[in-house]
């Protein structure tokens, strides 16, 4: 079985289509996973979450669904502005859906969280081995496949406890061997933050246990003109195109 | 981990087990069949015990991730993979013919005979470092040659994947390679460096040449880090044979800081194959090993002693370190212009090429029917002349020394001897001008249209600019 996993779309349409359009080539039939943030900084977050409804098998919160649906703080001026526009953009029955997410999904040896599996509710970035190990230690599961940092990476804990890191280039598939546990950050479909703006999620293959990065090219102008119609924070718009 | 007992006429993942070939420390290989895959094959399967250094697992976990992985006569094609689960296996086509290790036995080989090897194989490590592969374990018993010529690497299983996990490096703070070859850097545990490969052959050459391993084969770390500050001596000092160009090369190899090796296995292979035309150094003289104020210095001076860095991968990039030929057109009247545009475009591509190599390329033409004399009517060796001109041609490009070879290319067909040229030494950019429009042009077709279908190679043809 083929998994297609995507994560922070944040309100991007074009991005979140795009995505699905390469994943219907290069994965047909593949089960989608959507590993949160469906909204916040973007200007479609009913057409994406009503997309994601439609498409993904599996959805799970992210911090920006938590924020659009609740009166939870504590976020950059920028995201914060684009959660009170999200908030008062957001149509009734999206936001009931959006509200009902899991935290967390297990399924046979994968976890889907949105952030640091540990404590997921406190939406914690997994940037080092470290917190990789921490993640790692508090789940059952042989991987976890996350979103949050916007940038796709790969740790890998070997039987002898021993961590890296490791940055999966587009394209390669990358073996997760047994015995190894893996925590796979899978990029951001809607705002990809490491300097390549083509948007960014994983497929999964579980027989031949191989993760490949796939990065899609979209409508970076159409996504970042409806930004700035909304009246959105015009950085938002602009860091579409430099994808940071 | 159940195990299944290899005996002859077994089958294991739907091969049959023919005879063991080999039985190392790490794995064994045994001849095997299969309906679905008709010829030669070769099973290799790790030896596991219990509580043992589980680096025999971590790199047979590593060769199952890399071999499939990489493709071309350079390495035996993979065939298929068996899980850890049941029976860990790799099933790949089996190399006719012995490694290079017998050759151990009639040390010292000739020099021409060495430099040629030495071609080979660095034309089989430019292959697999293009696939993002440093093989980090390039020894006589990992050398294989096809019934073709071409040079086969065995055993991927130290090996490090640019674009991969790198399994050893998170799992052995200790370094793995072979004492006798391994490179500074790898001793230090960087396992990135495509140019520990030209170590690693550099000390197989002069093995080859000289009979005497160049550091010995020393069993304790501290022996292993001796090569840091320690140099070698001089091959020609062992073998007083040994060309001054083959040392060069060679010790150009062994050089403790990578910075100051070769920028790539194809510019290994061409200095290899090119031996005339390299520009020596204080190198290729050398006859005694440096003095203790050198090597007190290298050992006990930070200063003196490289900084060993990680490589990174770049996403798409090009080889750093390019080979690019420019091939001129000596016989027709010179056209100025022509030479202009020629030597602008060169200047273009040296700019963003910071390692280049350029080869300076011309065609003397031979009659077809009647060999022509050597010398012409003014009783001057054409060759010489010819070579007299390329020079003449780059002077203004004000090219160091060191990165730019000429060749006069003696054929009946200009354009087979550019392809064959291009393919030969592993060009990566061909550029030659546009003759103009003329009745012969019409008549035999243009050389640069059949070079540019034919090279092996990205190739430009430059016309100056006809306002």
């Amino acid at each position: 079985m083929r998994i297609a996993l995507m994560s922070d779309i944040h309100g991007n349409l074009e991005a979140f289509e795009a995505c699905l359009a390469d994943a219907g080539v290069i994965a047909p039939g593949a089960r989608v996973i959507v590993l949160g943030d469906l909204v916040g900084y973007g200007a479609d977050p009913n057409a994406v979450t009503r997309l994601a409804m439609q498409r993904a098998a599996i959805t799970i919160r992210g911090n920006h669904d938590e924020a659009s649906t609740s009166d939870l703080g504590g976020m950059t001026a920028d995201a914060a502005a684009a959660i009170a526009w999200t908030r008062t953009a957001l149509e009734p029955e999206v936001r009931a859906w959006l509200a009902a997410l899991p935290m967390e999904v297990a399924e046979d040896d994968r976890l889907y969280v949105h952030a640091d599996a540990s404590r997921p509710a406190a939406w914690r970035y997994v940037m080092d081995a470290d917190d990789a190990r921490r993640s790692i230690e508090a789940t059952g599961q042989r991987l976890t496949f996350t979103g949050h940092t916007h940038v796709p990476v790969l740790f890998g804990l070997t039987a002898t406890e021993k961590i890296s890191r490791f940055r999966p280039v587009g394209d390669v598939a990358v073996p997760l061997p047994r015995p190894r546990r893996w925590f796979a950050g899978v990029g951001a479909v809607g705002q990809p933050r490491d300097g390549n703006p083509a948007a960014c999620y994983a497929v999964f293959d579980t027989e031949r246990a191989e993760l490949t990065i796939r990065r899609v090219a979209y409508d970076v102008a159409a996504a970042g003109a409806k930004i700035r119609a909304a009246g959105l924070p015009d950085r938002l718009a602009s860091r579409l195109l430099h994808g940071h | 981990m159940h195990r299944v007992r290899l005996a002859e006429g077994a089958v294991v993942g739907g091969f049959t087990i023919g005879p063991q070939l080999h039985r190392g420390g790490m794995a064994t290989i045994h001849a095997v069949t299969h309906p679905d895959h008709p010829g030669p094959l070769a099973m290799k399967v790790p030896v596991l015990f219990e509580g043992e250094d589980p680096a025999a697992i971590v790199s047979f976990e590593m060769e199952q991730m890399i071999l499939p992985r990489l493709s071309g006569p350079h390495v035996p094609r993979f065939i298929a993979n068996g899980d850890f689960s049941e029976q860990p296996f790799i099933v790949m086509e089996r190399i006719p013919g012995a490694s290079l290790l017998p050759r151990l036995a009639a040390l010292p080989l000739p020099a021409e005979e060495v430099a040629a090897l030495g071609a080979l194989v660095a034309t089989a490590l430019e292959a697999i470092h293009r696939q993002h592969v440093v093989h980090l374990d390039v020894k006589p018993s990992n050398i294989l040659l096809r019934e073709s010529g071409e040079a086969v690497l065995i055993d991927f299983g130290l090996s490090h994947h640019a674009q991969l996990p790198d399994l050893m490096e998170e799992e052995f703070r200790l370094p793995y390679g072979t004492a006798p070859y391994m490179a500074p850097e790898q001793v230090m545990g960087v396992r990135s460096d495509p140019r520990s490969d030209h170590f690693a052959l550099g000390a197989m050459l002069y093995f080859f040449v000289t009979g005497t391993r160049p550091f010995g084969d020393p069993q304790k770390l501290s022996g292993l880090k001796r090569r840091l500050w320690r140099d070698p001596p001089p091959p020609r000092a062992l073998n007083p044979n040994v060309p001054k160009p083959l040392q060069e090369t060679i010790l150009r190899c062994l050089e403790v800081d990578p910075q100051r090796r070769h920028p790539s296995a194809a510019q290994l292979a061409f200095d290899l194959r090119n031996p005339e035309q390299l520009a020596l150094t204080p190198r290729a003289e050398k006859l005694r090993v440096d003095g203790w104020r050198a090597t007190l210095r290298r050992r006990f001076n930070p200063e003196a002693q490289p900084v060993f860095r990680r490589v990174q991968a770049a996403e798409g990039a090009a080889p750093t370190a390019p080979i690019l030929a420019i091939a001129l057109d000596l016989a027709e009247a010179a056209d100025p212009r022509l030479e202009d545009a020629l030597r602008a475009s060169l200047r273009g591509l040296l700019a963003s090429n910071s390692g280049a190599r350029i080869a300076c390329v011309n065609v003397l033409r031979q009659n077809r029917l009647a060999p022509d004399t050597s010398l012409d009517a003014g009783g001057e060796n054409k060759h010489v002349k010819r070579l007299v001109a390329l020079r003449a041609w780059a002077a203004p490009l004000g090219l160091p020394e060191g990165r730019v070879t000429f060749h006069v290319l003696e054929a009946v067909d200009a354009a087979g001897a550019l392809v064959d040229y291009a393919t030969a030494n592993g060009i990566d950019h061909l550029v030659l001008g546009a003759r103009p429009a003329s009745v012969r042009r019409r008549l035999l077709g243009s050389v640069s249209a059949e070079v540019a279908m034919l090279a092996p190679c990205t190739v430009t043809v430059v016309r100056p600019h006809a306002a």
